[in-house]
């Protein structure tokens, strides 16, 4: 298959592409590595793409008084080499890593993986547990929205008609933050089955324990401090009564991958304990 | 064996098309450029059975939009695979479909523009009208039905093939009857490049030339002809560099047909690439059978008899040339494997569904048997309660049995089967893999060894084909060898290349003939203009075919040679030896150069009576067994299964084999690797699923999981080098051998490796979700200890 014929604009810059994406039949571009197939089997269409990829405005990374800002257009190869600052105490670049091939890290970006919101993609659950917000520009107008309030569901963002995801911003951790990850994937470079991941950051009041790769939106435990505090004897029993509260209804072997993961998460953070 | 000439047979000298594939200069049908050319892209079928009321083409697309209609018109034939095998039903598979439509996919209408996305814009506009029909999505579901898939049908059956035995006295001798299902999923064949083709009308030759990224371009020529009523004299096929065939590049293709059509009747060049979601969706698939089977073993597991009951489902049309019989015939005749047997019964149907047709994938229905074939030997150990390797090797034909004819009359040429599989065992260190595995399981790990050994049919030729009634039947295969002026060597093939290496390993045969280094022999194929008759490549045919044809040509040209080079060196005739590329006699000695510079630029030096067939001879050759060469291996698994997510891992890989004299062990092993590579994939990984209306569930690779490089392990490989008594030089073929083990050592290690748990496997591939649907409720509710459930359960079966 091959893309219907559009339209490609390169802005000079953030407002520009602003105004351009105010018109009907237009798109904003990211890396291209989810939209650009979807244009290719015309399951997405568009009059006109706006590139953002090479913006100034969406190509900076830096920390200010301990929160990371991230901008949108950071490819996960960046991000995986360390070319960007790091507060997450090695977890970005350790998810960075292992995001489908070189080759889709070296030009996708984590604003278009966000933005494109796949239930499975690293950065959505990543940004779920890490308890991201995301600053949305449009014409004259900013917004901050925390990525629970931005990720409306499976492919669906509260992102508005002529706004652009500018950059992702982390909370200010501390030396005390300590994170687990695990993903399970049918073959190195696949979209994951199962996402399992924990954050933890005392000195800042974070405790998430996430569940994802759900076909929806992650799920944070609410009750993420009590297994993390106590999972008894038999770690993967209570990770697979979390999971069973968390997302009600699966198969076994759905709640069993999801378990799986939850408990390698957290066996991975408590290993790493400081 | 090791040649005299450094780089002849034998070597291990770097591949000649290395240079221009590594550095990106390999020309593919989608690297021409034509002025005038039109691309094109073919409205498909959005279900899988129904019927085709008629095609609305929008106003002003005229002469852009093509239906059977106009092939109709153009007196265009369906491809029509026939085949003498008794009771076998002829299905006419029409290159645009006219009155039914028969899987998701099938070609209705093509459509032309001067790019493909302007191509599919158009393909958008044009709106089949179609009543469905009951999909029969299955082969119960075909089986039963009294909807016929093509209306002059008795049944669904393309073919039901039958071996009766009496099994009454194994029967009655046996002190086990083993009995299991086994189910292998359907494929994609996948190649790196999907099929292509660019077909234009050249004036100066009065030629239709048809590019076509093909296996068997001779073969297309003479099927284009038949579709397209063509003299062959004005039909060339070319196939340039091709991306891997693996059997799917073997069909004549409907778009092919359409194609060459177009041009034909347009006079100009149009080009279809096959992209990536049509071979998924509408590319022929591969490997899909169900077996039922039982063998009649004795209180130490020695075979007695089998019987079996197999179905392959077929897809909705017969594959041309090589029809829905291939893959039902080498069930046949190649489950009973490398093994000794009494009695063996066997029938196989070829059940037609809706879906696309079946074609025959590298290792050609034996990765299937030999999956059977090999968990029915571990099943028949666990039952005997002994080691399986022990249980194999008491089985297997042994090297003191050769040449032996097996119960399917297969006739084994040569080697020792029984000592491939203790070289793997040797490897694997099968003697120290208790403690280590006691080790692991102390761990709480969970590993297993697991082994399989087959032969491979190799370039059966005449005798096996005409009984199956084909419509081509291969026989002799053609080379041409020209030395230039300046003693560079020109061969050429009617096989063709394409992953194989052929243009180094045709190369090292001429050069072990002629003592000229492979730097001075150029190899052309896939040219049916400058190229002798060949059926092609297939059945690992090429190196024993072909390599035989060069290496005849190649005697017949130094022996034209030698008496030139006595003139010429003033030597005594009978003195002239060939030695290190250059002729020597008892007046003097000279090179190729001077051969060729006296014929071509010096005649005045040639001797009065020298021969006029100069120094370029095309000679045939087939071996005079034509049965086929048997090579062989044995391989074997180191799996570790990781309980809690279901994953396989390979924690090593040993493979064993004997393809008779190794022309480039280097070509061998990357065969070997290649194929046991996409082993791996239908171990494992590769499933092409339906749902009960027929809709294909795996339309891109986010569905459809090839192997990658980070689920491989070191593949390690030993070689055994027993010569066929049958062949030049003793060649047998290895095209395929790597593809045929793979499921069958892995899911014996994963067998192995889960035993405490009660479970069988059966059933490829053995995705995580598999493995722990049925791991789950065998395990403890807690932890990883296995529940004390002492019956195997062998999962894998429901009923065909």
């Amino acid at each position: 298959m091959k893309a219907a014929a559009f339209d490609w604009h390169r802005p000079t810059g953030l407002e520009d592409a602003l105004g351009a994406l105010g018109a009907p039949a237009t798109r904003a571009i990211g890396g291209g590595q989810s939209l650009g197939p979807m244009l290719n089997l015309r399951l997405a269409r568009a009059d006109r793409l706006v590139e953002l990829r090479r913006l100034p405005e969406l190509r900076f990374a830096g920390v200010e008084a301990g929160v990371m800002r991230i901008g949108a257009a950071i490819t996960h190869a960046e991000i995986e080499d360390g070319a960007v600052p790091d507060t997450t105490r090695g977890m970005l670049p350790y998810v960075a890593r292992a995001i489908a091939y070189r080759a889709i890290r070296n030009r996708g970006t984590i604003g278009g993986s966000l933005c494109h919101a796949d239930p499975a993609a690293d950065w959505l659950n990543a940004a779920f547990v890490l308890g991201a917000t995301v600053r949305l520009e449009g014409r004259g107008d900013t917004r901050r929205l925390a990525v629970e309030d931005f990720v409306r569901g499976a492919y669906a963002t509260a992102l508005g008609a002529g706004e652009v995801l500018a950059a992702v911003e982390l909370p200010a951790f501390g030396p005390s933050m300590r994170w687990g990850w695990n993903k399970i994937c049918p073959k190195v470079g696949e979209f994951a089955d199962a996402i399992g991941a924990v954050v933890v950051d005392p000195s800042i009041g974070h405790c998430r324990v996430l569940v994802g790769a759900i076909e929806a939106r992650p799920v944070l435990l609410s009750d993420a401090a009590a297994l993390l505090a106590g999972p008894g004897d038999d770690p993967l029993e209570a990770c697979r009564a979390a999971v069973e509260r968390a997302v009600p209804g699966r198969d076994p072997v759905f709640v069993h991958q999801h378990a799986v993961a939850l408990a390698r998460a957290i066996a991975a953070m408590n290993a790493h304990r400081p | 064996m090791t040649s005299s000439s450094p780089t002849g047979i034998g070597r291990r000298v770097l591949r000649k098309e290395d240079e221009r594939h590594l550095h990106g200069r390999g020309r593919f049908i989608d690297d021409l450029s034509f002025p005038r050319l039109l691309e094109a892209a073919f409205v498909r079928s959005p279900i899988a059975h129904g019927r085709l009321r008629g095609v609305a083409v929008p106003e002003g697309a005229r002469g852009r939009v093509f239906t059977a209609a106009e092939l109709a018109a153009g007196s265009v034939k369906p491809i029509t695979a026939r085949s003498t095998l008794p009771g076998y039903q002829v299905s006419d598979y029409p290159p645009l479909a006219s009155d039914t439509v028969r899987f998701v996919g099938e070609p209705i209408a093509v459509c032309l523009a001067d790019s493909r996305a302007r191509a599919e814009d158009l393909a958008a506009t044009v709106e089949p009208d179609l009543d469905p029909l009951p999909p029969l999505a299955d082969v119960a579901t075909a089986k039963a039905s009294d909807v016929r898939l093509h209306g002059h049908w008795n049944d669904n059956l393309f073919i039901h093939l039958k071996r009766e035995a009496d099994l009454s006295t194994v029967a009655s001798r046996a002190a086990h009857v083993v009995t299991r299902e086994f189910r292998m999923a359907r494929q994609s064949m996948s190649p790196m490049e999907g099929k292509a083709v660019l077909a234009y009308w050249d004036d100066q030759r009065s030629q239709l030339v048809v590019y076509s990224s093909t296996q068997v371009p001779h073969m297309i020529r003479s099927g284009l002809a038949e579709c397209l009523g063509l003299e062959l004299a004005k039909l060339r096929v070319i196939a340039p560099d091709v991306g891997g065939g693996f059997g799917y590049k073997c069909n004549l293709m409907p778009e092919e047909v359409v194609v060459a059509w177009l041009a034909l009747t347009l006079r100009r060049p149009v080009r279809w690439i096959e992209d990536r979601r049509e071979h998924l969706v509408a590319g022929s698939n591969c490997r899909e059978h169900h077996y039922r089977m039982s063998a009649y073993v004795d209180a130490r597991g020695r075979l007695l008899g089998l019987d079996a009951e197999v179905h392959v489902d077929s897809g909705a049309y017969s594959v041309w040339p090589f029809t829905a019989c291939l893959e039902t015939g080498q069930i046949i005749g190649n489950l009973p494997g490398p093994y000794r047997m009494e009695a063996y019964r066997c029938h196989v149907y070829g059940v037609a569904t809706n879906k696309p047709p079946f074609s025959p994938y590298r290792g050609v229905a034996r990765p299937g048997v030999a999956f059977a074939m090999e968990l029915m030997i571990d099943a028949i150990a666990r039952t005997v309660g002994r080691d399986p390797c022990d249980v194999r090797r008491d089985n297997l034909v042994t090297g003191a049995d050769m040449p032996y004819t097996n119960i399917a009359g297969k006739a084994f040429d040569s080697g020792d089967y029984p000592s491939s599989l203790d070289r793997v065992k040797t490897m694997l260190d099968h003697a120290g893999f208790a403690e280590r595995r006691a080790r692991a399981r102390a761990e709480g790990r969970f590993i297993g060894l697991g082994f399989a050994t087959y032969t491979e049919q190799a370039a059966h030729g005449t005798s096996v084909f005409a009984s199956w009634g084909l419509p081509i039947v291969p026989g002799y295969d053609g080379a041409t060898v020209r030395l230039a002026a300046d003693g560079t060597l020109e061969v050429k093939v009617g096989v063709h290349s394409h992953g194989q290496g052929m243009e180094t390993t045709l190369a090292q045969v001429a050069s072990e003939l002629t003592g000229l280094p492979i730097e001075r022999i150029v190899v052309t194929h896939g040219d049916t203009n400058e190229t002798p008759f060949s059926t092609g490549t297939y059945a690992s045919r090429s190196i024993v075919m072909a390599g035989g044809a060069v290496s005849k040509a190649c005697e017949v040209l130094v022996a034209r040679a030698k008496p030139l080079a006595a003139h010429l060196s003033r030597s005594t005739p009978g003195s002239i030896r060939l030695e290190n590329g250059r002729f020597v006699g008892d007046g003097g000695e000279l090179g190729w150069d001077a051969i060729g510079e006296a014929w071509y630029h010096r005649p005045e030096r040639l001797p009065r009576d020298a021969h006029t067939g100069g120094l370029e001879v095309t000679e045939a050759y087939k071996p005079a067994v034509d049965t086929g060469v048997f090579s062989y291996a044995s391989h074997g698994a180191l799996v570790e299964v990781d309980v809690d997510t279901g994953q396989v891992k390979l924690l090593d890989y040993a493979i064993c084999e004997d393809c008779g004299t190794l022309v480039n062990p280097m070509v061998v092993e990357g065969q070997t690797i290649g194929g046991a590579v996409q082993g791996i994939g239908t171990a494992l990984f590769e499933e092409m699923p339906y749902d009960r209306a027929g809709q294909p569930l795996a339309s891109t690779y986010a569905d459809y999981l090839l192997p990658g490089a980070a689920e491989m392990p070191t593949i390690r490989i030993e070689h055994v080098e027993t010569p066929s008594p049958h062949t030049r030089h003793g060649i047998k073929g290895v095209g395929e051998g790597g593809a045929i083990a793979p499921p069958a050592a892995i899911l014996n290690a994963v067998n192995a490796a889960l035993a405490e748990f009660g479970v069988e496997f059966a059933e490829t591939p053995l995705t995580p979700r598999r493995l722990l649907a049925e791991l789950l409720p065998r395990r403890r509710v807690r932890r990883a200890e296995p529940a004390p459930v002492p019956d195997v359960a062998v999962v894998g079966g429901g009923g065909a």
